[in-house]
């Protein structure tokens, strides 16, 4: 038997008014505008916009201020926002080592070819709370100096002219690039998917599953090679236009890894790496994905496969917090009918234990 | 391709960059103070999506990395030119715009007025602002220095 069970339309109406009056707070504290948010609430927008996966910070501050500062459910706005709109292609793929840079420091060499960039980091803060910022406080202008002209090669690519570090894989233009907003995920997946995976990826989780394997669960003896964060120009292959058309620039953060060794009988030893690429400055994230894009390389690099980290069936079905609020946040809708049939099983359970040991154990004495 | 062509589309490429960079009210005003060649709208401005890919370390084979949101238009000019406008974001005006300069660069009529007029201008705004980006970074660039203790 169906019950369809109605009722509920008006209440959801007013629950949703509700919603939008709770959403404005006090009438007559003044409303935060989008702009705001992207400006002063910057690191929040990079974030639902590198697990939103789509680039638009207006759109990303809106999806904050609707979701309430709720990241993951601003991220589910934004997924939702993305797939109403045509996709035109993808992007010549980024040139990072052209990165207009704002941030780029490196753990393994003090001296390295453009400096060490502190740009504008928490580092070295010491996280006593401000007073300062409780009131309107306006910052002094930044202090400027003579920008060098000097490229900013990657740390990477130094390591590699002397072979002391594995070459990135390189596979030929015409290899299609995997994309699992287009087919669904199959194991094992390439590290293409992988990484495209580990870049939507909830920065949560990625932390976590990073910290375990620095704590043994899973082998990874990392060096921030480098992490860089500044302005990457973007190009298109527009077929219209006959060339590679510049669509302006991204914000962008990278972390390399430097990890330990491999080699063999037939290769001399050299370091391996992790690699992250995230949207806006994301450092801990990229970070984070850089680890877990390590230990997600235990199959190819012959490492014994022990802690979750090293599990890409398990980091990568895990890992998307859209797909994991869903189906956590499905419990709270109504079960009725499912959970009338297991009370209904439990009721008859229970009767059958009752009338288990309710039974005389007479007749063992009566025999 | 001839060498005026390969020129032609390296001009082409340089003035969408600049315009790509450039704030739509600043080209539009640019814009607004040239008299404009007859057009029409070949492509209706539409928003959309771009796959944007990275290199795997930066350098190896390419892997989609997450979308982002882009404007596209083609204008023609009465005169037969077709210029197309690409730019990141959801400002399509801001497309048409620059679709409107790309083919008025390739009218031999127009293009010193685009370039003088709404580029060059637009081209100093962005490399100061570059430029003012580049030097508040590199005064937080870090001077080693060593302590020297004992005597050597």
């Amino acid at each position: 038997m169906y019950v369809a069970v109605k009722g509920g339309e008006r209440a959801i109406e007013n629950a949703h008014r509700l919603l939008a009056h709770e959403r404005r707070g006090d009438r007559d504290v003044p409303e935060v505008s989008l702009s705001q948010i992207s400006e002063q609430l910057s690191l929040g927008v990079d974030r639902v916009m590198t697990e939103g996966s789509l680039y638009d910070r207006e759109l990303a501050s809106l999806a904050i201020k609707q979701a309430r500062g709720d990241m993951i459910e601003a991220i589910f706005l934004v997924r939702a926002f993305r797939a109403t709109l045509p996709r035109f292609g993808a992007t010549e793929p980024v040139d990072t080592g052209a990165m207009q840079v704002r941030r780029r420091i490196s753990s393994t060499f003090k001296d390295i070819p453009g400096g060490q960039i502190l740009g504008p980091t928490f580092d070295y803060t010491h996280r006593l709370l401000d007073p300062q910022l409780a009131e309107g406080f306006s910052p002094e202008t930044p202090e400027t100096s003579e920008a060098s002209l000097a490229a900013t090669p990657r740390v990477t690519d130094i390591l590699g002219r002397d072979g002391l570090i594995e070459p990135s894989p390189k596979a030929d233009a015409e290899t299609p690039v995997g994309d699992l907003t287009r087919e669904p995920l199959s194991f094992p997946a390439d590290r293409d998917l992988r990484l495209q995976n580990l870049a939507r990826a909830d920065e949560g989780f990625l932390l976590a599953l990073g910290y375990s394997s620095q704590r043994g669960y899973g082998r990874n003896h990392p060096f921030a090679g480098e992490i860089r964060f500044g302005e990457v120009e973007i190009e298109f292959m527009a077929e219209d236009v006959g060339f590679a058309v510049p669509l302006g620039a991204i914000a962008m953060t990278e972390c390399q890894m430097v990890n330990q060794f491999k080699g063999s009988a037939t290769e001399a030893p050299c370091f391996t790496r992790g690699y992250g690429l995230a949207f806006g400055q994301s450092e801990r994230k990229t970070m984070s994905m850089a680890l877990v894009d390590r230990t997600l390389r235990a199959r190819e690099l012959g490492e014994e496969v022990i802690a979750p980290a090293q599990d890409e069936e398990f980091v990568m079905s895990h890992s998307d917090n859209v797909q994991a609020t869903g189906f956590v946040e499905h419990l709270k809708l109504p079960h009725y009918v499912d959970f009338q049939s297991e009370l209904g099983l439990l009721r008859k359970l229970r009767k059958e234990f009752a009338e288990a040991t309710e039974a005389p154990p007479m007749q063992e004495a009566a025999e | 391709m001839t060498a005026t062509e390969n020129d032609k589309q390296a001009q082409r490429k340089a003035v969408m960059a600049v315009l790509a960079h450039s704030d739509p009210s600043e080209i539009s005003g640019r814009l607004a103070a040239i008299t404009l060649p007859d057009h029409e709208n070949l492509r209706e401005p539409e928003n959309g999506l771009v796959m944007v890919r990275g290199r795997i370390g930066g350098d190896g084979s390419a892997f989609n990395l997450g979308e982002a949101t882009v404007s596209r238009a083609a204008v023609r000019l009465s005169t037969g030119q077709v210029g197309f406008g690409y730019t990141l974001g959801r400002d399509r005006e801001k497309a048409r715009m620059i679709a409107l300069c790309d083919a008025m660069v390739q009218s031999d009529e127009f293009a010193g007025l685009i370039e003088t007029k709404v580029i060059a201008p637009l081209c100093a705004a962005m490399t100061a602002t570059r430029n003012r980006k580049a030097t508040e970074a590199a005064a937080t660039r870090v001077d080693f220095y060593t302590l020297v203790r004992g005597e050597g």
